[in-house]
């Protein structure tokens, strides 16, 4: 019998019963449509990171103590602190490739300003931080060589921390705040930049000069000791060529041997995009996975009531047996009963996964991305699901014995 | 000379039991030449079934050889016993059996939709085998709107449809009223003068008596083979 008979065939037995051919539809529907948001929740976050990794500006490296290159257990960056004040200065020097230098060294901090206090990240830098990330200011003016070389007791606020500790729109420049019971006067505010691809909240941060945090903060830290140094590369072109010279100057500085590990590592924006990638989509695939769970459950649905379904028509089965239908004819007939749900399920499932994941990015304001890959995979699964599941009520079809099946109650 | 339409030769058949096996068939041994009406006869049990299944290939017997119009079909496969009934046989049923979701029309064309090559025009043949016996004004009716003897009509339609050789009819008039019955018997008559071989059981003497050709079985055995 030629397929299009068989799947006119198959159409009149899900007709016949609409209510229940609907409800073994829903698994399915629910499941490809959960499928679509995941991949498409996913994606966009993936995407919105890499924007905002792109965001800070391409030509930009990062220099953390402590390796990630040895083998076996990763130390974490920063672990042993290996980075010093020299070391910055030797690289604005000796790197033709680099542009700008600047270096931090963060601590947390209680902040008080009048009644109010906040936590937060309290960065010692020095003038060159916001020309390196290409920083804008909203009001005052960031730090000048002459304050960081006279370690003074001025401050730049963060925009968050700027909104927690004054009232919307208060004039709070030459005002005085208190970090670690040591008196600041607020020379600047930040604009809003958001987060760093390890996703701290860049704006909840505060800067003073990193002289002032080693002489008036610090505590018994060793002097000279930096968190991290950041690096602009005279172009894109040659950021690779500077994270090289950073690397070699580094390794000479702090006397490594050949074959010996990096105590410090080097990124760039791009490894950062594409670490951020890696765990985007590990995390998309999850998603994805939870979600075809559920499509796994819609497929036993399908096999259950295709089994009853079967049951039910045993007779039916015997009456085409008894006429001429082959083993096959049979099979064929169930097996795309049992695709019909599946797929018109999975189309259903498909528009409402995509109508969701706009209704998502609409009310939640997450960045939704749905491709046309992922619909084909919702579509092609779905197919697979009703074959696979279908496959053995039809082979049960198929198997009976005519006379048995005509005997049938 | 034309070979004999059905010819056994000492068919057994045994069905496995708790404790050892049942013979419907012990050693049936009859030639039934084309063209002949036969009424299959004899007390509940005997295996009137069993031997009509094995005519019309629902079954395979355990023992013995069955030709069909000279053609060995004891050992065939599933798929090329299939493809025999859809095109040589012909089943009426006790209970109809009709597609109860399907109208009259499309019941008839169900073995067409198994008929290799494919029919062009399966609803002409349809409303044709329809007209035939008498139902061409119920094609569109579904078969719970039909009477009993209306239904058995349809479904004798189906069972012509792909112009068989034989046709093998169940107790027929089983479930029908006497004058139904009779009227079913008639309708088979008349398609029996066209020529093709028909073979009903029944329980019944008089419909017994409107056949030519009566076998009787008991026990597995044909006790009676007589021609009126
Ligand atoms: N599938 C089966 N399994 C076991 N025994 C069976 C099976 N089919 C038939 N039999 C046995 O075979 C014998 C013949 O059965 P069959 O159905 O052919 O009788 P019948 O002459 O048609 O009887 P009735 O007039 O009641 O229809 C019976 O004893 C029956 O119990
Ligand atoms: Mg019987």
């Amino acid at each position: 019998m030629g397929i299009w008979l068989t799947m006119q065939m198959a159409l009149r037995a899900l007709l016949a019963y609409k209510v229940r051919t609907l409800l073994t539809m829903l698994g399915i529907i629910i499941g490809i449509g959960s499928v679509i948001v995941m991949i498409s929740i996913g994606r966009g976050a993936n995407a919105s990171i890499q924007e905002q990794i792109h965001s800070l500006g391409s030509n930009m490296l990062m220099i953390f103590s402590g390796t990630s290159k040895s083998g076996g257990v990763r130390s974490g960056y920063g672990t042993k602190p290996t980075l010093y004040v020299s070391d910055v200065a030797a690289i604005a020097r000796d790197c033709p490739a680099a542009l700008n230098v600047a270096h931090a060294t963060i601590q947390n901090e209680q902040i008080v300003a009048g009644k109010r206090n906040w936590g937060a990240r309290v960065y010692g830098t020095t003038e060159s931080y916001v020309v390196v990330w290409d920083w804008p200011l909203q009001e005052g003016e960031f730090l000048s060589e002459s304050q960081v070389r006279a370690a003074a007791n001025v401050v730049i606020l963060g925009a968050a921390v700027y909104e927690n500790l004054f009232e919307p729109g208060a004039e709070v420049i030459g005002q005085r705040l208190r970090i670690k019971n040591v008196p600041f006067r607020i020379i600047g505010i930040l604009s809003p930049k958001g987060r760093t691809p390890s996703g701290q909240d860049q704006d909840d941060t505060v800067f003073i000069p990193y002289t002032t945090m080693e002489r008036k903060l610090a505590g018994q830290r060793l002097p000279g000791l930096v968190n991290f140094i950041l690096v602009s590369a005279q172009s894109g072109e040659l950021v690779e060529e500077a994270k090289r010279e950073v690397e070699e100057l580094l390794r000479q500085r702090h006397r490594l041997q050949p074959g010996v590990d990096d105590d410090f590592t080097v990124r760039t924006l791009d490894e950062f995009a594409a670490m951020a990638g890696k765990t985007t989509n590990t995390m998309t695939w999850l998603l994805a996975a939870v979600a075809a769970i559920s499509l796994l459950v819609g497929g036993i649905g399908i096999m259950n009531i295709m089994l009853v379904s079967v049951t039910e028509r045993t007779r039916e089965i015997g009456i085409r047996m008894a006429v001429g239908a082959r083993k096959s004819d049979v099979l064929f007939q169930f097996l795309v009963e049992a695709m019909v749900i599946s797929l018109a399920g999975g189309i259903m499932g498909t528009i409402l996964g995509v109508s969701s994941a706009q209704l998502i990015a609409r009310l939640a304001g997450w960045m939704t991305i749905i491709s046309l890959d992922s619909i084909l995979l919702a579509t092609i699964f779905s197919a697979v699901v009703g074959i696979f599941f279908g496959f053995y009520p039809a082979r049960k079809a198929s198997n009976l014995d005519p006379i048995e099946a005509l005997r049938h109650n | 000379m034309q070979p004999p339409i059905i010819q056994f030769r000492d068919l057994w058949k045994g069905y496995p039991m708790a404790g050892g096996r049942v013979d419907a068939l012990k050693g049936v041994s009859v030639r039934i030449e084309a063209g002949e009406f036969v009424a299959i006869m004899g007390p509940s049990g005997s295996g009137k079934s069993t031997m009509m299944h094995i005519a019309g290939l629902l079954d395979s017997p355990s023992q013995g050889v069955y030709e069909l119009g000279g053609e060995n079909v004891s050992a065939l496969s599933r798929d090329q016993r299939a493809d025999i009934r859809n095109r040589k046989i012909g089943f009426v049923f006790q209970s109809f059996n009709l597609l109860s979701r399907c109208t009259a029309l499309e019941n008839v064309e169900l073995p067409m939709l198994y008929h290799r090559p494919a029919f062009p025009d399966r609803r002409q043949r349809a409303l044709a085998a329809l007209r035939l016996v008498g139902m061409e004004a119920r094609a569109a009716h579904l078969p719970t709107k039909l009477s009993g003897g209306q239904q058995q009509r349809a479904a004798i339609a189906r069972a012509l449809v792909n112009q068989p050789a034989l046709i093998l009819a169940d107790e027929p008039t089983g479930n029908l009223d006497t004058r139904t019955g009779q009227e079913i018997m008639e309708l088979l008559a008349g398609l029996n003068a066209q020529g093709i071989t028909i073979i009903i059981v029944t329980h019944d003497p008089e419909v017994g008596q409107a056949v030519r050709r009566r076998i009787k079985l008991r026990d597995g055995l044909i006790e009676v083979d007589e021609v009126a």
